[in-house]
């Protein structure tokens, strides 16, 4: 970055010199911080690894994740007994499976590469969603006020209070037992058609929107309550610039920063929520294969075969890992300068 | 003060009505009724049974009878007696008149139990489960913190923060079965499932005894149901302790010559703690919730197993009970929280 | 309404803040009388200023007027049309011909938005011009105001205080307007900007024959640029006239008070002089006094004062104040 200093030619009355250095805006501002942390481009690393790995799945994975060879149940390659010492008395050793295949013979890594594709799904839809809906709410609220802010916020507060798990159980039963309605030319059945088409993904994706979107209201309202009053905006009336395009181009690029830092730290709390989910049976239909239900299978024979549980475990720690490394960065990134002009 | 308890004890009201609405129309909107399973039932019994609890009635009746019984308070002079029909929650005496609440009425899983008497049962332990795991956040995680931010940047800094870390990150199901596979598999310390304590409780909620033969269910799940708002509460005490102790008015009394020990309790501390307490509402939601999570992956006889089998089994009343006696807790406990946070901070007043 | 070569004209305007009570249904308990019955009138190409203390109502005047606030009742008219009256798209194009020029050079300026953008941003809404020639419009605008058209590109946080003012003066001044409102314009620059601000500002005036409404607390400053005075307390005005006949014959005590508080660069004068020093605290805008709301602090106050408000009239040729004792 050079930086050279210039003066102004004195037109009328102007004096002062300026810094002249690459432009940049708050944006790449931000990006070059985020950068120098180290732990957060480590988990954007891991971030775009993953989504790799959901996109090219049918490359990556060895074998289809629903393929059962019964023969096969529970065998374990070689080094697996050296890794858990305690299952050289029973285990049956196969080199077909690099992780090992599970209680019905089918091989638990490509199920894991499967189900990297259900949890990069949830972490990249469920922001959007609960950022899509809980984004507008908010704007509209904070922009209008009045009676309308009062009872938009008064709903929210009402909703919030629903503990929120008890809610998309209920949900996810609902969802599962009504809605897969097996008579034809039902909204029903049509929405069971869509879910079915989507891997299962339609009904989490509504519970997880549902539920999640109160808090990026709330947050939303109380930044554009905080900028509705700014004189910039002020000025912007004077000029006549209508509602819609104040929303737009002058409050919404200035309060998206914390909203998006706060929806990454959410992504977490999403993949997790997915998984306990599977985990319970109300999640995902297998036989497409989450890392909740993995867990789950595999912590009913934790016992003989840890392995069938620890390596979905794993890949699920780490991907929470990475996510919050780089909310945690993105937060710092934006967070010393927004603080500058705001 | 007394003003804003009045309003938010309305607005408890509010939220019940309203969480009530959503769940009753969302458990009847799905088609079969809890008696149309595989029991096989002949349809005169199936007919008098959805008779007797009124199945068949349109819904908004239906609804208008569940609001009546349960949120509505009940004034009589008789006390009370356990039936199927009369069993209430809450019940306590103002000189002659007794004062009761929280009927949710019978289950339909079984023909004498009331759903008060499932509560009676499961719940005790989900509470006990919730208050030692916050008994165990709040313990580790401010003293942690505290070390953290007075230590910044030695080892025991990057040594908390790191286990911070991995507590936010790792979720239930992930440490549940990691801590069973390496204590109850491997070592062979603890045991992998089920609960030290059974029925009856003392005072309804608390273990009969407090030995080891009760500590050995409860380690495991409470740290795996703790650590993450343990790390939570750590992360936060830290921040907010390293930003407090650069305020003017710690410089003053260290220059004031005032030990530092007494710098850090008297003042800093109080100081910090405010944030914490803010999040204490939302962290307890996400306790209470996570009994749920535990219990399923321990095999813990609380609520959170019992709710799971009652949606399927369509167990209405244990459904609408368990939905609405969380949220009382929730909302009640948020109440908790902002009064405490007014007691704290003098800046704060409610009127 | 006539209003003879006046370019505004105000009438008892008055702007209330209603102060609400309640969660879900809404009670108003109490208002906030931040401008209560102001009238005065600025002739085209004139500069009035308005001064008083920080929260005497003298900025939510200035909204008032403009509409930024809409006004409690009164009227503003403007070329002899009430804006009050006005909604929505009529408003909108009425707009044009008034702007402001905000206090805070930090957060008047979209942080997100390039100079260029807006500058022209007026330009664009309107459709006074389109593409390229919205762009040197731009730079004219820029170089008038004395900054470099090649900073357009440039983002508000990298200028100074002084130079982001300028800033706004071009946005101002895109949509070619008759009144700009100047709410204390200089006020958070550095003393040696100031001046240079000020002269731009005069500069711009005799060239596309602005009206200013100058609002400030600086006495000095207001005398340098206003050909007219109006001195405002708690939400109304206590004296108006030219001037000169200001800074030379207050008649009203506040402003002899203010003007005595203002020191003279002359240590031997300034030894001997006596200044007015005002007791009290400046009343609550909720409750204003009764009577003449400035008698609570005013070192001549009598019965009068308490029990009758006093009327704003013309007490010498084209002075007018509000006071029983003058």
């Amino acid at each position: 970055m050079t930086a050279e200093i210039k003066s102004i030619p004195t037109g009328t009355h102007a004096g002062g010199a300026i810094l002249t250095h690459k432009r940049e805006n708050l944006w790449q501002d931000a990006f070059r911080r985020l950068l120098r942390n180290r732990a957060a481009v480590v988990g954007g690393v891991i971030v775009i690894i993953l989504a790799l790995t959901a996109i090219l799945a049918d490359l990556i994975a060895l074998m289809p994740y629903d393929e059962q060879t019964l023969v096969d149940q529970n065998k374990v390659p070689a080094y697996m007994v050296k890794l858990f010492p305690s299952m050289k008395p029973y285990a049956k050793i196969s080199d077909k499976y690099p992780m090992g295949a599970d209680y019905v013979g089918r091989d638990l890594y490509s199920r894991m590469v499967y189900g990297s594709r259900i949890s990069m799904s949830i972490a990249l839809i469920g922001p959007l969603i609960s950022l899509f809906i809980g984004v507008i709410y908010g704007s509209i609220s904070g922009y209008f006020g009045g009676r309308v802010d009062n009872v938009m916020m008064r709903i929210v507060d009402v909703l919030y209070a629903f503990p929120g798990l008890l809610f998309i159980i209920l949900l996810m039963s609902f969802f599962r037992s009504s809605l897969s309605d097996p008579t034809p030319g039902t909204l029903s059945y049509m929405l069971g058609q869509l879910d079915a088409k989507l891997g299962g993904m339609l009904f989490i994706m509504i519970g997880i929107g549902l539920t999640a979107w109160e808090t990026m209201a709330r947050m939303t309202r109380g930044q554009v309550l905080s900028v509705r009053e700014k004189e910039y905006i002020e000025a912007a009336h004077m000029l006549g610039v209508s509602d819609l395009r104040i929303m737009f181009r002058h409050i919404l690029p200035n309060i998206i920063g914390p909203l998006i830092v706060v929806e990454t730290l959410a992504i977490p709390g999403y993949i997790a929520l997915e998984a306990f989910l599977s985990f319970i049976g109300l999640g995902i239909n297998p036989p497409m294969p989450s890392w909740g239900a993995m867990i789950a299978d595999g912590s009913r024979v934790i016992r003989t075969y840890p392995n069938q549980a620890i390596f979905p475990a794993l890949a699920l720690a780490i991907t929470m890992f990475a996510f919050n490394f780089l909310g945690d960065g993105l937060r710092d990134a934006l967070e010393p300068r927004l603080r500058g002009t705001q | 003060m007394g003003h804003y308890i009045v309003r938010r004890l309305i607005y408890l009201a509010a939220v019940l009505l309203v969480v009530s609405a959503i769940t009753f129309i969302l458990m009847h909107a799905v088609p079969g009724g809890p008696f149309d399973q595989e029991k096989r039932v002949p349809p005169e019994i199936l007919a008098n049974l959805n008779r007797r609890y009124h199945l068949n009635e349109p819904l908004p009746v239906q609804y208008s009878r569940y609001l009546y019984d349960v949120m509505l308070p009940h004034f009589t002079t008789n006390p009370p007696k356990n039936t199927v029909d009369n069993d209430f929650l809450i019940n306590f005496r103002i000189s002659k008149l007794w004062v009761q609440w929280m009927n949710f009425g019978p289950t339909y899983s079984s023909r004498s139990r009331t759903v008060n008497d499932i509560f009676r049962q499961q719940l005790p332990v989900s509470m006990q489960l919730g208050i030692l795991a916050l008994f165990l956040a709040i313990a580790t995680g401010i003293p942690l913190g505290i070390m953290a931010a007075l230590k910044q940047n030695t080892i025991f800094d990057y040594l908390g923060m790191s286990l911070a870390i991995f507590g936010v990150c790792v979720p239930v199901i992930v440490l549940g079965p990691l801590l069973v596979w390496i204590f109850a598999v491997e070592m062979k310390v603890l045991p992998a499932s089920g609960w030290g304590s059974t029925p009856p409780f003392l005072f309804g909620v608390f273990p009969q005894t407090l030995g080891w033969d009760y500590f050995k269910f409860a380690i495991l799940p409470v740290v795996a149901l703790g650590l993450g708002s343990s790390a939570i509460i750590a992360r936060l005490t830290r921040a907010t302790l390293l930003q407090v102790v650069r305020e003017d008015y710690i410089r003053t009394a260290r220059a004031k010559g005032l030990l530092e020990r007494l710098v850090i309790t008297r003042h800093a501390l109080k100081n910090s703690l405010i944030p914490v307490i803010t999040i204490l509402g939302p962290l307890f939601a996400a306790l209470v919730t996570g009994t749920f999570v535990t219990e399923l992956i321990f095999g813990i006889p609380g609520m959170g197993r019992y709710f799971v089998t009652s949606i399927t089994n369509r167990d209405y009343p244990v459904i609408m009970g368990t939905i609405l006696l969380y949220s009382v807790f929730l909302v009640i406990a948020n109440l908790v929280v902002d009064i405490l946070y007014a007691y704290l901070d003098p800046r704060i007043r409610y009127d | 309404m006539t209003t003879n070569g006046d370019l505004l004209v105000i009438q008892n305007l008055v702007k209330h803040f209603p102060i609400m009570r309640g969660v879900i249904f809404q009670k108003q308990i109490g208002a906030v009388h931040a401008v209560d019955d102001v009238s005065f009138s600025i002739k085209k190409g004139e500069t009035l200023g308005l001064v008083g203390e920080s929260g005497c109502g003298k900025s939510t005047t200035g909204r008032a007027i403009l509409q930024l606030y809409r006004p409690t009742s009164g009227h503003v008219y403007f070329q002899g049309v009430d804006l009050v009256q006005l909604k929505g798209k009529e408003l909108r194009k009425v707009r044009r011909s008034m702007q402001m020029i905000f206090q805070d050079p930090y957060a008047s300026l979209n942080p997100r938005m390039t100079v260029g953008e807006i500058v022209g941003e007026g330009l664009y809404v309107h459709q006074l011009n389109q593409g390229k020639e919205i762009q040197d419009k731009v730079d004219a605008l820029l170089e008038k105001v004395g900054l470099d058209p090649a900073y357009a590109n440039r983002y508000p946080h990298e200028f100074s205080g002084g130079q982001r003012q300028r800033i706004g003066v071009a946005r101002a001044l895109a949509v070619n307007p008759l009144l700009v409102v100047c709410d204390e314009p200089i006020s958070a620059l550095d003393v040696s900007i100031q001046a240079q601000v000020i002269n731009l500002l005069e500069d711009l005036q005799g060239e596309f024959g602005l009206t200013y409404l100058f609002i400030a607390h600086d006495l000095s400053m207001v005398r340098h640029i206003s050909q007219r005075v109006a001195v405002m307390y708690l939400g109304i005005i206590v004296e108006l006239t030219s001037r000169n006949e200001m800074y030379l014959n207050p008649l009203h005590p506040y402003t002899q008070a203010l003007l005595s508080a203002v020191p003279v660069p002359d240590a031997r004068i300034e030894r001997k002089r006596q200044r007015i020093i005002l007791t009290g605290e400046v009343p609550s805008p909720v409750k204003p006094p009764s009577g003449c709301r400035f008698r609570t602090r005013c070192p001549l106050a009598k019965q009068i004062c308490t029990d009758q408000k006093p009327e704003f009239r013309e007490v010498a040729p084209d002075h007018f104040a509000a006071c029983h004792l003058v």
